[in-house]
């Protein structure tokens, strides 16, 4: 059974359509793609894969379960974490934080143990703080874990975004332009990063990326999108050398 | 069968006065997109204005008119430069604790001045009471109604077919944008205020002759109601805040006709959660949606 | 044997150096005021203020909670605080119950009921933000005025043994003044400690989160209403805690003590003590309770004043200087002292 299996999906915002018609299908394991030019519906599609928007057709199943009209919490309590295209971290809360909020589902005590400050409450904050530091260490944050989170240069906020994200423990991790803003190095040290989370992790990603380099090198299948429909499915290859999506890409 | 007509026609009394003032608070929302928490104080500030104009300063009335509503007017765009121009950046919070501050220095101003007593006003206006079959229409609900209609028209027609009309709409849909066609944001967005504030001393004017009696917390509770209306209606929609406020008028109007006094007011705050429980966008808001 | 264990293992962390200094601090601050209120080496006028400063604590620290570490605005604090002082004047004008415990009981009812209120109000309107919420949470404050004034309230028997039953306009009088500087010290430690705690929580990292970016924190798992609940109602224990103080403080009280104003005196101590800062809070509470007191004279400008005061208070937040001051070594030292406790 797929991981993730999209079954014609489609949203429409007033009389614009935004997605239509889309199917997708996503094994486990694997790294997808997804590209299309600006305004094809790429991140509406990560809204709606996360209860952001509500779909107006069709079906989303996760490991078969079907999760159109659950929340946003609840589908990340089932396994889908995301990063945003306009970063959104904790701004106001430091690195370290950032990473052991995400936790909060999966190491708990209660509100009482808390205040009261009852062993428990210091067995489990330290348990948080050695998986965040591990997270972090993955993305070598963990020299900067006390910095605040806006304090971080721009690359290393992206990437902070992904440590949180993955702190959820998800089964799918949805990455919205990952390397927006990243330069050469900083692109291949990310897509590094990337197949060492998938690899370590076990988990299953799909990203949106307009740099076709950081696609090309490690993404295993991708969907493209135009106008909200599919394009073209295929590996690297086949999608890159298709004359419709240069087109689409480039104009006549 | 008299009563409810009589209802009714009170409703769009109050209602009209409500939506002068939901103008005010869409316009600056559409614009600025924040609550002008103080705009209902300028409705107090208005009537006070008048009084001091016709009776301690004994003006010809159209010329106290005239110089309470311009005194509004400008009061709108000092407001808008002193205390919500440095937060344009800021997050909303600041901007909804400063607007607080505003709304409470208006309140406390007046207060200080005029002290807390209530004041007594004659109405200035002259009309006599209309009396069609068995229902008697009093001189100033004849006014309110009329004077509201033609502020509406005016208003519509300045915003569709004006070019600082269209300056507004441009600056309301994408700031950025309209800067680049080389609109005058800051100029557009005082012009904004002025106007709100314009139409919340034509409120002031007409409530305090309704209810011919002045105190410093006298724009509060409209002021409120006014934002429930224009929320009703649909935040950032002009006709939007028109038939919000008409609509609240009748509710209040038949609540306090028909269930009581002291719960219309918890109703109408009722109404406001409904409305943002069920259709935040109210009655012809549009969509906004939230860049993800 | 496991049993054993559990007993014989102290909680290392719990007791550190700093919490046993920290121990002592509250002890011997405690006995300084003792000291001061005991031996008559503070005047009246000064005595008479030890409730009430404490009473601003609560409610500021509660307030805190809710506007500067969830970000929302609430301008019906005060009506909790209402709630909390009728519910235990009630309480300790029908039950007949030797003193201490009367009161302790008197001061959970009225902490109870306010949260009971918090929660039954939040529900729905939680949902809220920004703006919509601010407003809807002043109609709350000012609802619950009204029912107080529109309800009739039991005032405890008289001397023939009959219910006297008063009109809520008149308020409520003849209550016992338990309060004292004891009752209010232990009062306002526990709920610094307790909000203190809170905010280092996993719980308080949520809160947080929601402030900084909502979306990204449902992004994340958090089921935003929830928690947006739990620091609503919490907040409102405090604050019915406040109220069952300070209407013990004095033998009398009404409605109108609860209004608009004194929401917007407590938003005036968070916004001064700095949002999200605890130390802040305690420190703009006391020096607010006290000032007006000092500064008579200019009682009638004292609200004008507050008002100014959130408006550049905003605009200073957010404008260069401040980033500028940040940015300085020397003034970072001494902002450092205040920040221990964010």
């Amino acid at each position: 059974m797929a991981l993730l299996e999209i079954k014609n999906l489609g949203i429409s915002f007033g009389g614009l359509r935004a997605v239509d018609d889309v199917n997708m299908k996503i094994e486990k394991g694997q790294l997808y793609g997804l590209i299309g030019p600006n305004g094809a519906g790429k991140t509406t599609l990560f809204n709606l894969l996360t209860g952001v928007y509500q779909p107006t057709d069709g079906t989303i199943l996760l490991d078969g379960i079907n999760i159109v009209g659950k929340s946003t919490a609840q589908i990340s309590v089932a396994g889908i974490g995301r990063t945003f295209q306009n970063i959104r971290l904790f701004k106001k809360m430091t690195v370290l934080d950032n990473v052991k909020v995400a936790l909060h589902n999966k190491v708990k005590y209660s509100l009482l143990e808390g205040i009261l400050r009852l062993p428990s409450y210091f067995e489990k904050e330290k348990v948080m703080d050695e998986e965040a530091r591990n997270i972090l260490k993955v993305f070598d944050l963990d020299g900067e874990e006390n910095y605040y989170a806006s304090n971080l240069p721009y690359g290393k906020q992206r990437k902070l975004e992904i440590a949180r994200a993955l702190a959820t423990n998800p089964k799918l991790l949805l990455l919205d332009e990952p390397a927006a803003g990243m330069n050469p190095n900083e692109t291949a040290e990310l897509m590094d990063t990337i197949r060492l989370v998938r690899d370590k992790y076990d988990i299953t990603i799909l990203l949106i990326e307009h740099d076709m380099k950081l696609v090309a090198g490690i993404c295993e299948q991708i969907l493209v999108l135009n106008f909200g429909t599919e394009l073209a499915n295929g590996t690297p290859e086949e999608v890159l050398n298709n004359p419709a999506v240069i087109t689409a890409y480039l104009g006549e | 069968m008299v009563n409810i007509i009589e209802q009714v026609i009170n409703g769009f009394r109050t209602g009209s006065i409500y939506a002068l003032i939901a103008l005010g608070y869409t316009m600056v929302y559409g614009i600025a997109k924040m609550i002008n928490f103080a705009h209902g104080d300028i409705i107090m500030v208005g009537a006070y204005a008048l009084y001091v104009f016709i009776v301690l300063l004994k003006l010809p009335v159209i010329v106290a008119v005239l110089f309470t509503i311009g005194l509004c007017a400008l009061l709108g765009m000092m407001i808008e430069r002193i205390a919500y121009k440095p937060l344009r950046k800021a997050p909303p919070l600041a901007v909804l604790i400063t607007a607080i501050g505003v709304s409470f220095f208006l309140q406390n101003a007046s207060l200080l001045i005029f002290k807390a007593n209530p004041i007594k006003f004659q109405s200035i206006v002259k009309v006599k009471t209309i009396i069609i079959g068995d229902v008697a229409i009093a001189g100033i609900t004849v006014v309110t109604l009329v004077v509201t209609l033609v502020s509406m028209i005016i208003l519509t027609l300045f915003i569709n077919k004006t070019k600082a009309g269209s300056a507004m709409r441009a600056v309301s849909e994408d700031k950025g944008a309209a800067q680049l066609m080389g609109i005058n944001v800051n100029r557009t967005i005082s012009m904004t205020f002025a106007i709100g504030s314009a139409l919340a001393a034509v409120a002031g004017i007409l409530f305090l002759c309704q209810y011919q009696s002045l105190k410093p917390t006298m724009g509060a509770l409209p002021g409120i109601k006014a934002f429930v209306a224009a929320v009703l209606g649909g935040i950032g929609s002009v006709p939007g805040a028109m038939l919000g406020g008409i609509l609240l008028g009748l509710i209040e109007s038949i609540s306090k006709a028909y269930i009581s006094t002291q719960l219309s007011d918890a109703i109408v705050f009722g109404v406001l959660i409904l409305v943002l429980l069920l259709k935040p966008t109210g009655l012809l808001g549009k969509k906004r949606i939230e860049k993800v | 044997m496991r049993t054993d264990k559990k007993v014989i293992r102290k909680p290392k962390q719990l007791l550190t150096m700093k919490n046993l200094l920290t121990l002592t601090i509250i002890i011997a601050v405690y006995l300084m005021i003792a000291a001061l209120v005991e031996f008559h080496i503070l005047n009246r006028q000064f005595t008479n203020l030890i409730v009430p400063i404490g009473a601003n604590i609560i409610l500021a620290v509660s307030l805190n909670l809710v506007t500067g570490f969830l970000g929302e605005l609430s301008l019906g604090h005060a009506g909790f605080m209402a709630i909390g002082a009728f519910t235990s004047a009630i309480f300790t004008l029908n039950v007949n119950m030797p003193g201490n415990p009367e009161f302790f009981l008197a001061i959970i009812i009225g902490g109870s009921v306010a949260a009971l209120f918090g929660f039954l109000i939040g529900v729905p309107v939680l949902r809220l933000r920004g703006d919509y919420l601010a407003i809807v949470t002043l109609g709350f404050g000012e609802i619950i005025r009204s029912i107080i004034n529109a309800i009739s309230l039991p005032a405890g028997l008289d001397k023939a043994g009959k219910l006297i039953v008063k009109k809520g306009t008149m308020g409520l009088s003849g209550i016992t003044t338990y309060s004292n500087y004891t009752w209010v010290y232990i009062a306002v430690i526990i709920t610094i400690i307790a909000c203190a705690n809170l905010v280092k929580s996993r719980h308080g990292r949520v809160i947080c989160s929601i402030r900084d970016n909502y979306i990204a924190a449902e992004s994340i798992g958090i089921h935003v209403s929830r928690f947006k609940i739990m620091a609503f109602v919490f907040a409102a224990f405090f604050a019915g805690v406040a109220g069952a103080l300070y209407g013990h403080n004095y033998s009398n009280i009404k409605a109108t003590d609860f209004g608009y104003d004194k929401s917007i005196d407590i938003l005036v101590f968070v916004v001064l003590g700095g949002m999200g800062n605890i130390k802040g809070s305690v420190i703009a509470a006391i020096i607010l309770t006290v000032l007006p007191e000092l500064l008579r004279s200019a009682q009638d400008y004292r609200m004008l004043m507050y008002a100014v005061l959130l408006i550049a208070m905003m605009i200073f937040n957010s404008s260069e200087l401040k980033t500028r001051m940040q940015e300085s070594d020397k003034l970072s030292r001494i902002t450092r002292l205040f920040k221990l406790s964010k």
